[in-house]
């Protein structure tokens, strides 16, 4: 009879979490999003040495052409990675089984999202006054707030690696002349990370 | 012993009607086909075990159209939350 009650309390915490949390994320979608970042990166790299770096923090009218080409490599960048993980956990919550837009997701989707429109709204703004420089650090902290914010509709892993992102967002912030190698660590190696480790955690 | 027993739930006994409290106890509603998805129950399975608990109401629902379609959001009551967190308790003290 014990047993019966243990598989009861078993079922409760997950039904519980089913019912509460998207869960078919798949490792590889951070993995997939970590890779793109850093090709993203190695692409502004090229610019940056191609012309003179100082240039690209001249505050005129409009985006000079370097500039309008990291703004194409970010977009690109942003539409890859967010394209990846959308696909690989699509195909885990077929595997499972699960539908993959329902109650769960919808909520996941949406506090994801206010944070980060949010901060990508903000970024653009920071562009188009002329303050490049600080691009990287604020996309790092909105898109920490927006993992913390949306975590709560996830894997409990998902926040730690939202507080993650915010420090490392404020460390770039601090130290300008590091930044975009504290964005490639944020936004490259630990999604790649955290991939690995949810694919073996989570066997996803 | 007996005393424990008896603060178990008969409402709760079944598996299914179980899944579908605790699904409503950490949300604030959900609807009927959200409920068949997370169960994987048959309509009529799900339909019966509803019905029981709306009975002893712990739950309750309300019926919306959603583009000209009816859709049902059930809801957990406060004798239902109640109840329920009693039956936790009930099981934790028994296997302790």
């Amino acid at each position: 009879m014990e047993n019966k009650y243990l598989e009861d309390l078993k079922e409760i915490k997950e039904m519980m979490s089913k019912s509460s949390r998207f869960i078919s994320l798949s490792g590889w979608s951070g993995v997939a999003a970590g890779v793109t970042a850093l090709a993203g990166l190695y692409a502004v790299d090229q610019v940056l040495s191609r012309e003179n770096a100082r240039l690209l923090y001249y505050s005129g009218e409009g985006l000079s052409e370097p500039q309008f080409m990291l703004v194409c490599i970010a977009a690109c960048t942003i539409v890859v990675a967010a394209g990846a993980a959308i696909f690989f956990t699509t195909q885990k919550a077929k595997i499972e089984n699960q539908p993959i837009w329902d109650a769960q997701s919808r909520r996941l989707t949406i506090n994801l999202l206010i944070p980060l429109i949010t901060g990508g709204i903000f970024s653009l703004m920071l562009l188009s006054k002329g303050n490049l420089e600080f691009v990287m650090p604020t996309t790092l902290i909105f898109y920490g707030l927006a993992l913390v914010n949306a975590s709560r509709y996830t894997l409990h892993e998902i926040r730690s690696l939202g507080i993650l992102e915010i420090i490392i967002g404020l460390c770039a912030m601090q130290w300008l002349e590091v930044s975009h190698y504290l964005w490639g660590l944020g936004f490259g190696i630990l999604h790649i990370a955290y991939g690995i480790y949810i694919r073996i955690k989570y066997k996803q | 012993m007996k005393d424990l027993l008896n603060n178990l739930d008969k409402a709760f006994e079944n598996r299914i009607r179980l899944g579908i409290m605790s699904a409503l106890m950490v949300n604030d509603y959900l609807d009927f086909n959200a409920l068949k998805n997370l169960l994987g129950v048959t309509d009529g399975n799900l339909a019966s075990h509803l019905k029981a608990l709306e009975a002893a109401s712990y739950i309750e629902f309300k019926k919306e159209f959603l583009d000209r379609k009816p859709n049902t959001k059930y809801s957990a009551t406060k004798a239902g939350r109640e109840a329920f967190k009693k039956h936790i308790q009930a099981i934790e003290q028994l296997l302790k």
